[in-house]
């Protein structure tokens, strides 16, 4: 065995000269010392040799090849793409947050930079909640967005429905964003998804220009994500603040009809990122969103 | 230079393009009705072993290795229809000469087609593709054509010229096969030309004219003194110097294939068979008129729909939601037509554009006929293609991608056998101020145009606060303090209940007041204080109803 031979080498002291295979092997003054002392003439261990059969197809550490940098698009919020760099492409990509945290806000943002570009995207709409005037007003094509409507029964009878629908569409290829929306499974049975499944739709991805993203109401993917955004959570403790912040107006003595809901502020945080080579620091930024009739 | 393509023993000819294993097998055409059924037709096998035509049905059946089919007209014009296909793929000009002899005409197809033999093998290759062993032959003028493919077997080219010297062997039989065959003349006629063909054959028996050379060497007065004017025109066909000019007909607008089943059908899985069989010869056809299709049609016979037993069944009859699923665009709702014993059964499947691919198409219709089952034995199967022209399209480099228009319509469909075919696609919004106005559509991305760069979402505009919907509508209970609203209590989802922490509203519409669905109701949103979180919700009140729902929430 080549190991054993190596392991001899080893054991006498020689040094090992790794050449490459079918180049001319220069006589050393220290061989032909050898040969002189009776042995068999060693003859200096190509790469060949040193390769044990089974190992033929394994690359060493130092030669694996860089992955290349994934291509970024815009999430369509300026805020955003300063805090993420944008979304990547062939790559899963998380979006997590309770409900009114603005999940859907930033969905339809999405999908309107990527139909806006002229991209075919698909809404897996685990709950059938699309809201079609949110769509329109957010700036979708609606043309361009093939939606797929699940839940019509039970939840987990729509999460398989989901699951499967999106085997069908990464192996069919073609589309800009695949978006599945989770956002109102309860956190019991989307977590039902077994980690495999993540696994396999990261794998279909990969190395295709479709953005695969999931909104959801906390993180299920677990390392097979390689971004995760969380969106802020509303607190009582500050609500009256924080309602104010989000032109509520609630400190107004003003009757409920002289109110109006003008639009929604949404604080996001950068959880991870595999990306980078570097760890990615935590990073939040705050956002703001208007409602279709706030103007 | 004319060509003409000739298919000998054309019903069993038909009858092997529906049924390809039969080929190596003794097989007999019987027509008539029972008991008087007689042996109309029979393969050169079943004749090496005594089958001959005119045997009754009962003999036949003697015959222990024979295998007997009834004649099928169906498939008989379905073979028909695909020999002219054939000949029209080589030339626009076509005589549909006999129901098994078609005629080209070959002027200036030799710059687009090769010379004059390649073309020939080229037709004798077409046609052998859908199914039709057939003669070709190739001369200066369409009878001597249509004689030389009459009488010998394979590609014939007959140099311009020599027509005499290479009719001259063939018995003078072949001027008289064939021709009481033509469309569109009555019996009566027929039975005319019959008798008065048998009347000059026997006369030129009597002579000892055995052959077109012994014919075309009679002096021309002495045998118009005896046989008149036919006699003459028979000559001129021997000498193959007869001149006329071709009849063509039109192209088909229609390209069908169908199959009468000997034993009704009751699974999906043989009908799959069947149906791959249609789909590769109706492609063939359009494939050899340079076409594709957008629109399949499938008409299935069924027996007797009120007997059919639904436990032998495995279609099943189809529900009324099945029907209601399929009032889509893309497929029309299953009709069925029910006159006598038997039922029509009707499916069509639109496509988005032409495809040329019965793989794709048979998935497809797989697809469909589970979703849409017949519902009863089948019992003859047409399938007809829409002929349209193939898309031209040249993918750019720079263009966004896009779904491979196949691929999409396969996953569209198996995503609608998933969810429900109206439960996919997208969306179109329609003119109403009814909440959730929309409908749901055919899925069919326009190609992406290289323009000048649009703004992207974002660049110059904030994002747009969106709504989350709840289908169907929360009902709630809401309780009001002084006349405003303070408290929601929501059974079905614990998350949408809780004290009104901000409200703003009503707005009030209506709508529709005209109809029977008419609309009004009161709008709020309101922020909703549960457990330790605040939520916005749209609150409504439905105003002729008078219940209380949560629509949905700002997300």
């Amino acid at each position: 065995m080549s190991s054993a031979v190596v392991s001899t080498s080893a054991a006498q002291g020689r040094p090992f000269v790794f050449i490459e295979e079918g180049a001319e092997v220069c006589p050393q003054p220290s061989e032909a010392k050898l040969c002189t002392e009776g042995r068999p003439p060693q003859r200096a261990f190509s790469t060949s040799t040193f390769t044990d059969a089974r190992l033929a197809g394994v690359t060493s550490a130092s030669r694996l090849a860089v992955r290349p940098a994934a291509e970024m698009v815009s999430s369509g919020i300026a805020a955003m793409d300063a805090l993420t760099g944008g979304l990547p492409r062939g790559c899963l990509t998380e979006i997590c947050g309770p409900a009114s945290s603005g999940r859907t806000t930033l969905l339809l943002a999405v999908l309107a930079a990527a139909t806006q570009r002229g991209e075919c995207c698909v809404l897996v709409d685990a709950s059938d909640a699309l809201d079609p005037q949110s769509a329109a007003d957010a700036g979708v094509e609606l043309d361009r967005l093939l939606w797929v409507r699940c839940g019509e029964n039970s939840p987990e009878k729509s999460l398989e429905q989901l699951l499967r629908a999106t085997d069908l569409l990464l192996e069919s290829g073609g589309f800009g964003l695949i978006a599945l929306d989770l956002g109102d499974l309860p956190p019991q049975v989307a977590r039902r998804i077994p980690l495999t499944t993540w696994f396999r739709f990261r794998r279909a991805v990969e190395h295709t220009p479709t953005v695969l993203l999931a909104v959801e109401r906390q993180s299920i993917a677990g390392s097979c994500s390689s971004l995760l955004i969380k969106l802020g959570l509303i607190k009582l403790a500050s609500s009256e603040d924080r309602i104010s912040e989000q032109h509520l107006d609630s400190q107004s003595p003003l009757p409920s009809q002289a109110q109006l809901l003008t639009g929604l502020e949404i604080t996001a945080e950068l959880v991870r990122s595999r990306l980078d080579r570097k760890p990615v620091r935590s990073a939040e930024i705050t956002f703001a969103s208007k409602t279709a009739w706030a103007g | 230079m004319f060509a003409c393509i000739f298919v000998p023993n054309f019903p069993v000819a038909a009858v092997f393009r529906a049924e390809p294993e039969l080929r190596a097998r003794a097989v007999a055409i019987f027509e008539g009705k029972p008991p008087l059924e007689k042996v109309f037709a029979v393969n050169e096998s079943a004749g090496r072993i005594g089958i001959t035509p005119g045997m009754t049905k009962a003999q036949a059946e003697l015959c222990s290795e024979l295998t007997l089919r009834p004649r099928s007209l169906l498939q008989e014009s379905v073979a028909h229809a695909a020999l002219l296909n054939c000949s029209q793929s080589f030339s626009p000009c076509v005589e549909d000469a006999a129901a098994d002899t078609a005629i080209l005409d070959l002027a200036g197809m030799e710059s687009l087609f090769g010379s004059l033999p390649e073309i020939a093998h080229n037709l004798f290759r077409c046609a052998a593709t859908l199914g039709l062993d057939g003669n070709v032959a190739v001369a200066s003028n369409p009878d001597a054509a249509v004689l030389a493919a009459r009488g010998f077997s394979g590609v014939t080219v007959i140099p311009s010229g020599q027509e005499a010297d290479s009719l001259g062997s063939l018995p003078v039989e072949v001027l008289f096969a064939g021709w009481i065959e033509k469309e569109g003349e009555g019996k009566k006629k027929e039975d005319e030309q019959q008798k008065e063909s048998v009347r000059l054959l026997a006369t030129l028996e009597r002579w000892g004219i055995r052959d077109l050379r012994a014919l075309a060497a009679l002096p021309e007065v002495a045998l118009s003194e005896r046989l008149g004017q036919e006699g003459l025109r028979l000559q001129q066909l021997a000498r193959g110097a007869a001149s006329r000019t071709l009849v063509p007909v039109e192209a088909l607008a229609v390209f069908e294939e169908a199959i009468e089943l000997e034993y009704p059908i009751m699974l999906l899985e043989p009908l799959a068979f069947l149906l791959n069989r249609l789909l590769e010869q109706i492609c063939t056809r359009l494939a050899a008129r340079a076409l594709a299709t957008q629109e399949l049609r499938l008409t299935l016979e069924l027996e007797n729909l009120a007997g059919a037993d639904p436990q032998l069944d495995t279609f099943g009859i189809p529900s009324e939601s099945d029907a209601a699923h399929s009032a889509t665009q893309s497929q029309l709702p299953a009709q069925h037509f029910i006159s006598g014993r038997q039922s029509k059964f009707c499916r069509t499947l639109r496509l988005p554009l032409p495809m040329l691919d019965p793989k794709l198409f048979l998935k497809l219709l797989q697809l469909d006929l589970n979703a849409h089952p017949p519902g009863a034995p089948i019992l003859k199967i047409r399938l007809a293609a829409e002929p349209a022209r193939p898309r031209s399209a040249q993918g750019g480099l720079f263009l966004p991608p896009s779904p491979e228009p196949e691929k999409l319509e396969l996953t569209l469909a198996r995503i609608a056998g998933l969810v429900g075919e109206p439960r996919v696609g997208s969306l179109e919004l329609l003119d109403t101020h009814r909440a959730d106005g929309f409908r749901m559509r055919r899925f069919m991305p326009e190609p992406a145009q290289k323009t000048k760069r649009q703004e992207v979402a974002g660049e110059g505009k904030s994002a747009v606060a969106a709504l989350r919907r709840f289908r169907p509508p929360l009902r709630v209970t809401v309780t009001l303090e002084n006349g405003e609203l303070a408290h929601v209590l929501c059974s079905k989802k614990k998350e949408a209940q809780g004290s009104v922490l901000w409200k703003a509203g009503p707005w009030r519409s209506s709508g529709d007041w005209w109809e029977r669905e008419a609309w009004a109701r009161d709008e709020w949103d309101i922020a909703l204080q549960n457990a330790d979180s605040v939520a916005l919700y749209r609150l409504v009140h439905d105003l002729l109803g008078g219940s209380w729902f949560v629509e949905g929430t700002y997300d």
